[in-house]
């Protein structure tokens, strides 16, 4: 590193390379139409299997003998639009449900997680405190939290304690995806390296104040894929408050088939959860392949 | 009066004494240079002053006060304090910009205003006045390096620890970030360097302490330890990482 070494090798640095002008060699022509050729196979050879495999199945179905019976009580057109009306208004309470759950749910499981990264002793039963919340809440089927909430707090006769069902579904719910949210936030926070912590604490900022400008915010950006994954698995499960009577999707589905003794309406019911959860899984996919592509140290903002 | 006394402090992991006693004092200005192999204790120490580890025995006073003493605020003296780490550690989710004026705004309580003027100087002195908007990752390592410089003085400390701080960087771009040392010596800053680089040493420390397995085993003026050091241990290091003596 010595003053006399640095001429020399700033020369090699900048002397410029010598300019050449690209024409595409015979054997680079022949590799790409090698290439071009064996895209092409493959291709083909995707189209054909997946023809044989969905005309195979296609026979299969339509050739058993219970067939004709399924397509009249699960795909009957008369039954469907007849039912559709009802089941798409049952659906937006679905929307409602699961986009008021996943407010308190992000918050719930941010608090928690917070909470159990809490160092100091004073906080120790806060701390214990959100353990046992999570190993509970995670532990119980979230069906049978909605039926737990949904008919043993009404019947608490408590003052001022909500007896809608609507209320009590999002409740349970909350209490539910707020613990696997938790869990989630917190592997993001313990994701961050230790150093970035140390020089946050070495410019003085307070435990808090790390966390707010330096820890969290790169926490909850690589946590994005896997929160929106809960966040599918919360619409479906919007499905579960039907258990307390309210007239959502299910509910709605489960009144029509019950009057005409025909399933489609069930099928309505299915297809207005694929259409929302399906494009919410393309972008969890797509924010998922970006973060990796981040990670393995690719340009843009970290 | 030192502006930093350590006294006796030692340090343990996992059984293994890692600091032995070790006693320094830095003098205002003063420009310290530690040296000794990698696990001599030399980033410990500076750990230990920015109180990032807890001293196992021992007193460390800045300013003729303690601050090993349990009841100090390590936020309160880590405010007199920058630290350079040998891995940059900027904050990636910022600007530098950002980087440089988040201590003086949130800790500090310097208006926005005020901070950005005084990093955008800092920035300019330092030949990176064009990178303010630019995130971390879009930076060479030695222009990372020379943000994390400017990151650790925008709050004017009274001590600066750098801990290798050239050790991650590609030798083409060492230099860049010793110049900003040397520069930040010539304004007078106090400073504490762990460092390999043995001629940026001799250049520009006022002392040369040499560690071995957590001892203070040697200091000196650069001129005394490099040429003429004491300690068979000295001489024997110096000669297997400069290869003559």
């Amino acid at each position: 590193m010595t003053e006399e070494a640095r001429p020399t090798r700033v020369e090699t640095v900048t002397a410029a390379p010598e300019t050449r002008s690209w024409v595409k060699s015979e054997r680079q022509i022949r590799r790409e139409a090698e290439l071009r050729r064996r895209t092409r196979r493959s291709v083909s050879v995707a189209t054909a299997s997946t023809l044989l495999v969905a005309v195979t199945v296609v026979v299969a179905v339509t050739a058993s003998p219970g067939w004709p019976r399924v397509r009249e009580t699960f795909f009957s057109p008369t039954a469907f639009t007849e039912a559709l009306p009802d089941v798409l208004r049952g659906f937006l309470l679905n929307i409602k449900i699961f986009l008021v759950a996943e407010v308190f749910i992000l918050v719930l499981g941010l608090i928690v997680a917070l909470v159990r990264g809490l160092r100091s002793p004073v906080f120790f039963p806060l701390r214990a405190l959100a353990v046992l919340y999570t190993d509970i809440f995670r532990g119980i089927p979230t069906i049978l939290l909605v039926y737990l909430v949904g008919f043993g707090i009404p019947a608490l006769q408590l003052q001022g304690a909500p007896a809608d069902p609507v209320t009590l579904g999002v409740i349970a719910l909350v209490l539910s995806y707020g613990a696997y949210v938790a869990e989630v936030f917190r592997s993001g926070i313990d994701s961050i390296h230790p150093s970035q912590r140390a020089a946050a604490r070495s410019l003085a900022l307070s435990h808090g104040q790390t966390m707010r400008y330096v820890v969290l915010p790169q926490a909850v950006r690589r946590v994005v894929p896997p929160l929106l994954n809960d966040f599918v698995s919360l619409q479906k499960d919007s499905a579960l408050v039907a258990m307390l009577g309210p007239l959502e999707a299910l509910r709605q589905a489960q009144i029509h088939a019950a009057s005409t003794f025909n399933y489609t309406p069930y099928l309505a019911a299915a297809l207005l959860f694929i259409a929302l959860t399906v494009p919410m899984a393309r972008l969890t996919d797509h924010l998922a392949a970006r973060t990796a592509r981040r990670h393995l140290g690719g340009g843009g903002r970290a | 009066m030192s502006l930093l006394k350590i006294d006796g402090v030692w340090k343990h992991y996992r059984g293994q004494s890692v600091l032995r006693g070790i006693d320094l004092e830095v003098a205002p200005h003063e420009v310290v240079c530690l040296i000794g192999a990698s696990g001599s204790g030399k980033s410990t120490l500076l750990r230990c002053v920015n109180l990032l580890e807890a001293v196992d025995d021992g007193t460390i006073h800045l300013d003729g006060a303690e601050i090993t003493d349990p009841g100090v605020d390590p936020d309160e003296v880590r405010k007199r304090i920058g630290t350079v780490f040998q891995a940059y550690n900027l904050f990636p989710h910022m600007t530098v910009l950002d980087n440089i004026t988040l201590a003086p705004r949130k800790v500090h309580r310097t208006p926005r205003a005020e901070a950005e003027k005084r990093a955008g100087e800092l920035l300019a002195r330092f030949g990176l006045a064009d990178r303010a908007g630019e995130y971390p990752d879009r930076l060479s390592g030695g222009q990372q390096q020379r943000v994390a410089v400017i990151r650790a003085i925008a709050t004017r400390p009274r001590l600066l620890l750098l801990d290798e701080v050239t050790s991650a960087l590609d030798p083409t771009l060492v230099t860049e970030v010793l110049g900003v040392i040397r520069e930040l010596k010539a304004t007078g800053m106090t400073m504490i360097l762990a460092t390999h680089e043995m001629e940026f040493a001799r250049d520009i420390a006022d002392t040369v302490c040499f560690l071995d397995g957590g001892v203070l085993l040697e200091r000196g003026s650069p001129e005394q330890i490099f040429t003429a050091p004491e300690h068979p241990r000295t001489r024997e290091f110096l000669s297997r990482i400069l290869g003559r003596l």
